[in-house]
């Protein structure tokens, strides 16, 4: 893998852009061949899934607005304490407050959390309306929503799954081998100055990111959302063992989303620092730019 | 250089910029899904048939609900929706302790039978703890004592035909233009012969409380809260939810939730 990695980026003493050479003459810039790097499959999935997480979210929101508080354990404390998370509004001597208590801290969230809206027109949600589907209180429209893009997502995981086992993404981008925790520091540290390698192949940082996501968040995501299903867990009680209860698992269900957020945020900015016109061609039309200096290869473009 | 980094600065800005106000704006754009009947909600709609149906094949038809230790039980059964059902029928039968309560089972029955609760109490019972779990996200664990509906429908003979069991309940729960609301709910024949499924009278070793549901509460122990009617007096076998209700098959179903209620 190592060897493999050396050959996408220039070594050592290769002329890479720097800024006076860019200056001096801008119109030679080199240019790396344009590689077919996404099949069809991870492109059509890639954009199923911005589709399907946009709605989960808000329509999640929604649902978690009903009771808007997490537990650990199988059933939610009324006469005893086992919560996590609580969103809600208090009565104060200067009127109403958003109120947001984590693991026992609790936090004033007037505005965002608890108490949202206007001066004239308070509202006392959890999440205001501007991040929920539909924007005022409706629970049942919110499971609905949620679950036809729960089947459309887990459908286009199937899918991803196969077609990435079939057509060797997985093994090539996704699945870390050895040699890409050795280059691990090298490619943090080239994050960290934002040095970024257009290769032929994943680097490992985004093999390990890829990887989390569909290896440890997605399944996660989708087996805690199943065990709040009262049925799947009839069907599948080692559910219930496996994360210590059906609140428990609730609120996994939630922590996972809010990494979900996480990684979407940075996505998006690594996406921007990459250029994004190159990263969006690649995931449009499957053709991606490389870095100056990544050997050409069969079925490339110049 | 310098050019793309503006660029880029300018391409941050902006994408900030169109991302909070679609944000902003955004959900306003989707609340056309709030309407029942909308096409479009009738399509996402389907995905509930779906989880039905791949639930009815994955699961068991006698798969059990898990059921808890007694160490469990550690608060009492927290009421929820109706608590307090207003109607002089319910008030004179809650007056007089519900002596002259009856349990119906009529519809598409060999015979239509009938139960008072000292009968239903006499019957073979059942003990469960289990974990109630509502549709708004919480959950609680409670022990739950009744006789099983799957014998008394066999006491009343279903005929073939067939297909769901609607249960009517004492409790108006909403008051509408057209006169009171009462609560309603059905299901299918798996459901109400499951062993699990039972008329429960007890909660936690007491006579079932009125805010619980008394004299008699339906359990099916694989769906959500919604699913387990309080007040209930009368057991409907039909082939079709439509005649009832706005015809959904439920007072819920019939205001946008799905009538299965096992996820």
């Amino acid at each position: 893998m190592s060897v493999d990695s050396s050959q996408e980026q220039p070594a050592g003493g290769e002329p890479r852009p720097s800024a006076d050479a860019s200056s001096q003459t801008p119109v030679a810039r080199p240019k790396g061949p344009l590689v077919y790097r996404q099949s069809i499959w991870t492109r059509l999935t890639h954009w199923v899934w911005v589709i399907c997480l946009f709605f989960l979210l808000l329509s999640g929101l929604q649902i978690f607005n009903a009771h808007p508080a997490l537990y650990i354990g199988q059933q939610s404390g009324f006469e005893f304490d086992n919560s996590v998370l609580r969103i809600g509004a208090v009565n104060t001597p200067q009127g109403p407050r958003g109120q947001t208590t984590v693991f026992g801290q609790t936090f004033d969230t007037t505005g965002v959390l608890g108490m949202s809206g206007t001066a004239e027109a308070p509202a006392y949600v959890g999440f205001p309306g501007a991040v929920t589907i539909p924007s005022y209180r409706d629970l049942a429209t919110g499971r609905v929503v949620h679950f036809f893009f729960g089947w459309l997502m887990v459908a286009a995981l199937f899918v991803w799954f196969l077609a990435s086992f079939i057509n060797g993404h997985l093994k090539r981008d996704i699945l870390p081998r050895g040699g890409d925790l050795k280059e691990l520091p090298r490619d943090i540290g080239d994050h960290a100055r934002l040095k970024l390698h257009h290769g032929r192949r994943y680097s490992p940082l985004q093999k390990l990111s890829y990887f989390a996501v569909f290896f440890v968040l997605f399944p996660l995501i989708v087996l805690t959302g199943l065990t709040m299903s009262p049925g799947m867990d009839a069907a599948w009680p080692w559910l219930l063992d496996l994360f210590g209860g059906r609140q428990t698992a609730r609120t996994i269900h939630f922590g996972t989303m809010v990494l979900l957020v996480l990684f979407f945020i940075v996505h998006i900015l690594m996406v921007l620092l990459a250029g994004p016109i190159n990263e969006l061609r690649s995931m449009i039309t499957g053709w991606y730019r490389t870095s100056p200096g990544t050997p050409a290869a069969e079925g490339d473009k110049p | 250089m310098s050019g793309l980094i503006m660029n880029r600065r300018k391409l941050l800005v902006g994408s900030a910029a169109l991302g909070s106000s679609i944000a902003l704006a955004g959900c306003d754009q989707f609340n056309f899904l709030g309407q029942r009947g909308h096409p479009v909600r009738q399509a996402l709609e389907q995905a509930n048939v779906l989880t039905y149906r791949a639930q009815r094949a994955l699961i068991g038809d006698q798969t059990l609900a898990r059921e808890y230790a007694a160490s469990e039980i550690r608060q009492g059964m927290k009421p929820n929706g109706s608590t307090q059902p207003t109607t002089p029928e319910y008030t004179f039968l809650k007056m007089q302790n519900f002596a002259s309560y009856k349990l119906t089972i009529k519809g598409m029955v060999e015979r239509e039978v009938s139960f008072s609760l000292n009968e239903l109490r006499n019957m073979p019972a059942r003990s469960q703890i289990t974990r109630h779990d509502c549709v708004e996200g919480w959950s609680c664990i409670a022990k739950w004592t009744g006789t099983q509906l799957g014998p008394l429908l066999d006491m009343a003979g279903v005929k073939p035909e067939a297909r769901y069991c609607v249960y009517h309940c004492f409790d108006n729960i909403q008051k509408s233009l057209s006169g009171e609301i009462f609560y309603y709910e059905s299901s299918d024949l798996v459901d109400a012969y499951h062993p699990q499924t039972i008329l429960s009278y007890g909660l936690n070793d007491q006579v079932l409380p009125v805010s619980n549901g008394a004299p008699v509460r339906l359990r099916i122990e694989r769906a959500l809260g919604y699913k387990q009617p309080k007040y209930l007096h009368t057991i409907e076998l039909v082939d079709d939810l439509t005649p009832f209700g706005m015809g959904k098959g439920g007072y819920w179903p019939d205001n946008g939730y799905d009538w299965y209620g096992g996820i």
